[in-house]
């Protein structure tokens, strides 16, 4: 795989996105959302949305998605904000607090200790 | 090794629902790649997120095509923890021009590694200035290229580093030792939060 986005004219971007502009504070996407599909793929969808669709059969981040479709964060959000205002997806963002919890700083020690 | 392809991609469980990050930074070529591979359960993957100067993601993709975004490109690779966790490593470019973006890049991240090349200290300068000054949590892992020995002390003094933040030595190829090194960092999240007192508070930036 080649670097993603090089090739990426940001002409293509904003044909993709529509020219949109929702990867701003709004967007609830973090790096590490994981994202569901709620639906398969239908006939005329845009082929990212397709794309996506299939990735997250099961959970799958935001991040993973972006690399494995090979364009910016910022352009995966805008698909996926989409996505989810038309229930095609669904969300689980991650449970970070300022103060991270103790109990999952737990879970996390013991899953490195099993690794 | 398979490139990662949807037919190679390795899902996630169904229940997975939770993901954490943790960012591996230090110098030009310290070893943050190689460390992301050597404890990632996918092929590290690479890509790339868009940010304006002023460090904000991009909210307008007529800034994608204006001159005022920059590229910060990343590497990460994932360890899947339990049925629910899900740890995402990233490593943070390593050229100085990007550093003033990792931490609006990796906000919420529960803490970092700061790998530093022994031949090469004042590398790790500028990445440590902005972990403290952001309340990031995080330990320094010195990799082993070779280079001279110094003590633990001399590194420390080299990196005026504060005394209550571990400091280990790793080799970044290593699987078990780079392990070692996110459970010492995980460790030492848990106990700063655990003494009240010394609760870093996380600036707003
Ligand atoms: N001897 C030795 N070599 C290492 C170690 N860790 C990494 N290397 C080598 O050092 C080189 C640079 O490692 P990378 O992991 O690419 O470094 P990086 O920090 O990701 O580099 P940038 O992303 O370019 O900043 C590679 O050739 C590695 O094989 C180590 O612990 N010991
Ligand atoms: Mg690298």
């Amino acid at each position: 795989m080649s670097r993603p986005g090089r090739d990426d004219s940001p002409d293509r971007l904003y044909t993709l996105t529509g020219g949109r502009s929702r990867s701003g504070p709004d967007n609830p996407f973090d790096l590490v959302t994981l994202v569901v599909a709620e639906c398969d793929p239908v006939p005329g969808m845009q082929s990212e949305h397709v794309a996506i669709l299939r990735m997250t059969d099961r959970p799958t981040a935001v991040v993973e998605i972006a690399a494995e479709l090979g364009l910016p964060v910022s352009i995966v959000r805008i698909l996926l904000a989409d996505l989810l205002a038309a229930g095609r997806v669904s969300a689980r963002h991650p449970r970070t607090a300022a103060v991270p919890d103790p109990d999952i700083l737990e879970q996390v020690l013991v899953g490195l200790r099993n690794l | 090794m398979d490139s990662a392809t949807s037919e190679t991609r390795t899902p996630l469980g169904a229940s997975a629902d939770n993901g954490l990050k943790i960012v591996v930074v230090g110098g030009f070529g310290a070893g943050k790649t190689t460390m992301v591979r050597s404890v990632s359960e996918i092929r590290p993957l690479n890509t790339e997120e868009t940010m304006t100067q002023a460090g904000e993601t991009v909210d307008d993709i007529s800034e994608v095509r204006g001159k005022t975004s920059t590229t910060v490109a990343f590497d990460f690779g994932r360890i899947t923890l339990d049925a629910r966790n899900v740890l995402y490593l990233f490593g943070a470019p390593g050229q100085e021009r990007f550093w003033f973006l990792w931490d609006r890049l990796f906000s919420g991240t529960l803490g970092a590694v700061v790998l530093v090349d022994t031949r090469r200290i004042d590398d790790s300068w500028y990445a440590i200035d902005r972990l403290e000054k952001h309340g990031t949590p995080f330990i320094v892992a010195c990799n082993d290229f070779g280079g001279p020995a110094f003590t633990p002390q001399q590194i420390r003094e080299a990196l005026d580093l504060d005394p209550h933040v571990p400091l280990v030595t790793c080799d970044a190829r290593s699987r078990e030792s780079s392990k070692l090194v996110l459970i010492t960092l995980v460790e030492h999240i848990q106990n700063l939060y655990a003494a009240p007192t010394r609760i870093p508070r996380q600036e707003l930036v």
